[in-house]
């Protein structure tokens, strides 16, 4: 049987006939629909927000309050001239925008983006579609999890070749800043994720937001991943999460001070303007990852009318908190610079997601063959304070030897 | 043999041999660089030329510089400059020394008043004029006015290269108070012509006094929302701490001046150490960093802002009365009333008007303390009523020399931080 392997909806677990493939392709098109709008709510929410905390009035002319800035800005983009550079790859010149995009939607498929996750009684996320039983999201994978980090890696090449096929000086070193800083902080993102998983114990998103879903007393917040792991997956999903996302304060890729415009440099008109869509759309789908992990998604409780209604909002409401902080972080913080980037990914977020994760590990282990919980930590601590002082002590050397060898160099 | 020694031996010159020092300035020809561009890299050449400008977001104008590049790693670098040249010191020599001053005020457009001052300044010294007293204290107010305009353009400018857009926007909106009050005493935003031989152009006008006092009072509370967004902010030091660093040494082998030589320890202001105007008569600190990185020229100039406001109020309460401009009619225009009245101020009207007057024949330098570093004019008079030759010793155009020795083993995001701290402004580069 295939359909277990391809979703774990219910929709897909009986006879799949015309009314489930119709009711699927509806919610792939409410979702791509959705996305749309929201990326073209995202552009008008990121200028209108950055301009009131840089006290400036942002986009006002086009449509109520500039609503409509993003579209007249499409559609001006439409009509410029599209330049291919002499020196282009011009099949990959043409491809890289479309790898950058298409992974954009597909991780929007994996998000359970409402349903009742109140926690109470016959709370299990699923509504009802004329009279099919079904999840509000586009497909609930067994691997979706990893469908989303493979996704994440496949939106690098889209970066790396466009930059990479332009034939030219700065979106090439656009592209190595790219490969460089998505792969490294992929490593730091999955190995924040996987102290998720461990809590979850599934990869499929449905359970996680299922599983953060307690009552919601005022205790009952600890259902949340957010406290379930200890806050460091966290904070380090965030920064990673940024740093994959390419936007301040690590927008390296595309730092407009130094690259001229990074891996887009020649791209012009509705080829610019697809790399532009997938930025906002990944903003808008990270957000929702994050809240997915982190914060139970939908979960939240349900005060009147139907309790799916209440999902769509409670996701809703902390996807834009979101959106908030990605728009705070670019308004307040300056550009860290390429080594530094490294320096914090390998040197600090790597050892400090795996550091953790072994940590809440033992701490499972412990609970499942009921050892005692302080043992354990009076042993990990001092474990994780050696290994930090390991990490740093060879850093530090490794610096020492490497100045030393320059100053020898030097001397010549 | 690398690609850039095999253009350098088809050139047959020793251009090949050059390429290969140690120096961190690049000395490549634009010849050799554009044949260097065809040349399909060899395996294990793995430096590439990249042209930084003169259109490059944060050339600060059109600086353009020469790259030879490792990866991310500059090795050496060549600024090029010229593509602002306006030829204004030779069209200095076509105009009057009245017009002279609407021609300098143009070079560092971020801070013309220091152009005029020091253009009035050597133009005053081979009159051998004295400007009323009021005229001194006005020109001084102006100066720290503009100065604290001008580092402000400095803090948005570098926060915008930092990636700190918010930072952009406050500096620019501080400036912007500034320029109004510029706008009510001078009638322009930038470009003045306020300060002319023989004092300034007009009197400060009706409730300057209350415009001033409301941009003491709310500048410094203003000036600390930097230190609050940037001065402790972990990115913004270890973008800028120990990067593009200078010792006084250096910066006085290539004649460096302003905040740049200050920043090493080096103790240098023309304000204190050759006083004008009437600096001796005022208290200020001049301030000067440690470790010469652009650090400390960030903070050099955000607490120069708050020295000069600490200098603005004092020549408020200092501010003389009298005349604003030398009462020589050979010098300055008449009072438009007394046109009507007086042949002889008809005359002098005219005269100033048509021919200009006439300056004694000799040479003069004066040099102000300008936000850059020292600003020099230095005249050369054959009698007649316009300036046989005029040049300005740009502080922008000698600060950028040290480009390529701050640049020297950096990475690309730093030759931004240090194009940013040297501050050029590209029309008084070029002028």
């Amino acid at each position: 049987m295939l359909t277990p392997v391809l979703a774990l909806d219910p929709l897909l677990l009986g006879e799949v006939g015309l009314s489930e493939v119709l009711i699927v392709l509806l919610k792939v098109v409410v979702a791509f629909a959705v996305l749309l709008v929201s990326v073209l709510f995202m552009v008008w929410f990121e200028r209108k927000f950055i301009s009131d905390m840089q006290n400036r009035i942002g986009p006002n002319v086009a449509g109520p309050w500039g609503l409509l800035q993003t579209l007249a800005d499409g559609i001006k983009l439409f009509f410029k001239e599209d330049l291919i550079p002499d020196r282009a790859d011009r099949f990959v010149f043409k491809l890289a925008p479309f790898l950058s995009l298409v992974p954009a939607f597909l991780i929007f498929a994996v998000v359970p983006i409402g349903g009742d996750f109140s926690g109470g009684e016959g709370s299990d996320g699923v509504v009802t579609l004329w009279g099919h039983d079904t999840y509000l999201q586009v497909a609930d994978m067994p691997v979706g999890i990893l469908f989303f980090l493979a996704m994440s890696s496949i939106a690098v090449y889209g970066i790396m070749l466009a930059g990479w096929s332009s034939g030219s000086k700065y979106p090439l070193l656009g592209s190595v800043r790219a490969s460089a800083q998505m792969v490294s902080y992929e490593a730091a993102l999955g190995l924040s994720l996987a102290t998720v998983l461990l809590k979850t114990g599934s990869l499929s998103s449905h359970d996680i937001a299922l599983g953060q879903a307690g009552g919601f007393g005022f205790g009952d917040l600890a259902d949340w991943n957010v406290v379930a792991t200890g806050f460091v997956p966290f904070v380090i999903f965030l920064i990673a999460g940024t740093a994959e996302l390419n936007r301040p304060p690590f927008d390296l890729v595309e730092a407009e001070q130094e690259l001229v415009g990074g891996f887009h440099t020649e791209y012009s008109s509705l080829r610019f303007s697809l790399f532009f869509l997938a930025e906002f759309m990944n903003t808008v789908t990270m957000s929702a990852i994050i809240v997915l992990l982190f914060f139970g998604g939908p979960a939240g409780p349900a005060l009147v009318g139907p309790a799916w209604i209440w999902g769509l909002i409670w996701f809703t409401a902390k996807l834009m908190v979101f959106l908030g902080v990605f728009v705070w972080f670019r308004a307040s913080l300056p550009r860290l610079r390429y080594d530094q980037l490294m320096d914090l990914g390998w040197k600090v977020l790597i050892p400090a997601a795996l550091g953790w994760f072994l940590f809440v590990a033992a701490l499972d282990l412990g609970a499942n063959r009921g050892w005692n919980r302080w043992v354990i930590v009076a042993v990990a601590v001092p474990a994780m304070l050696v290994a930090m002082a390991m990490v740093v002590a060879s850093v530090s050397s490794a610096r020492h030897s490497r100045l030393a060898h320059e100053d020898h160099e030097g001397a010549f | 043999m690398t690609a850039v020694e095999a253009i350098g031996s088809s050139l047959g010159d020793d251009s090949a041999v050059r390429r290969r020092d140690d120096s961190p300035v690049l000395r490549m020809s634009e010849t050799e660089a554009a044949a260097l561009g065809d040349v399909p890299a060899e395996h294990g050449d793995t430096r590439m030329l990249v042209n930084m400008g003169p259109q490059h977001p944060s050339t600060h104008g059109v600086l353009r510089l020469m790259l030879e590049m490792e990866a991310e790693t500059v090795l050496r670098s060549k600024p090029v400059v010229g593509y602002l040249h306006t030829g204004m010191e030779k069209t200095g020599e076509t105009l009057t020394y009245l017009q002279g001053a609407t021609n300098v005020t143009r070079m560092d457009y971020a801070s013309p008043l220091f152009n005029e001052l020091a253009f009035s300044m050597a133009v005053e010294t081979l009159l051998e004029i004295d400007v009323p007293e009021r005229a001194v204290w006005i020109r001084m107010l102006m100066s720290e006015l503009n100065r604290i305009s001008s580092h402000l353009l400095f803090q948005a400018t570098n926060g915008l290269d930092m990636g700190a857009v918010s930072a952009m926007i406050y500096g620019w909106r501080l400036r912007e108070d500034t320029l109004r009050l510029f706008e009510k005493i001078t009638g322009l935003r930038m470009n003045h012509n306020y300060i002319r031989p023989g004092g300034v152009a007009a009197d400060l006008p009706d409730g300057w006094r209350d415009d001033l006092l409301r941009l003491t009072d709310a500048l410094p509370d203003k000036v600390d929302e930097f230190d609050t967004l940037l001065t402790g902010q972990p990115i913004w030091r270890e973008r800028l701490q120990g990067v593009g660093i200078v010792n006084a040494a250096e910066c006085l082998a290539l004649g460096l001046t302003g905040p740049l030589l200050r920043s090493t320890g080096y103790d240098w202001d023309l304000r204190r150490d050759m006083p004008y105007l009437a600096y001796d008569e005022v208290e200020f600190d001049v301030l000067v960093g440690t470790y010469g990185d652009c650090f400390d020229r960030y903070a050099i100039r955000l607490n120069e802002i708050r020295e000069s406001l600490h200098l603005v109020r004092q020549i408020l309460d200092k501010m003389p009365g009298g005349d604003y401009r030398i009462q020589d009619k050979k010098v300055t225009p008449p009072p438009r009333a007394r046109i009507d009245q007086s042949m002889e101020a008809l005359i002098h009207h005219f005269k100033i008007f048509t021919e200009g007057f006439k300056v004694p024949e000799g040479e003069a330098y004066a040099a102000v303390e300008s936000p850059r570093g020292e600003l020099g004019c230095y005249i050369v008079s054959d009698g007649g009523p316009k300036p046989y030759r005029l040049h300005m010793r740009g502080p922008s155009f000698v600060n950028l020399q040290v480009l390529p020795h701050m640049m020297a083993n950096t990475l690309l995001a730093d030759t931004v931080a240090i194009i940013s701290s040297v501050d050029p402004i590209m029309g008084e580069v070029d002028r």
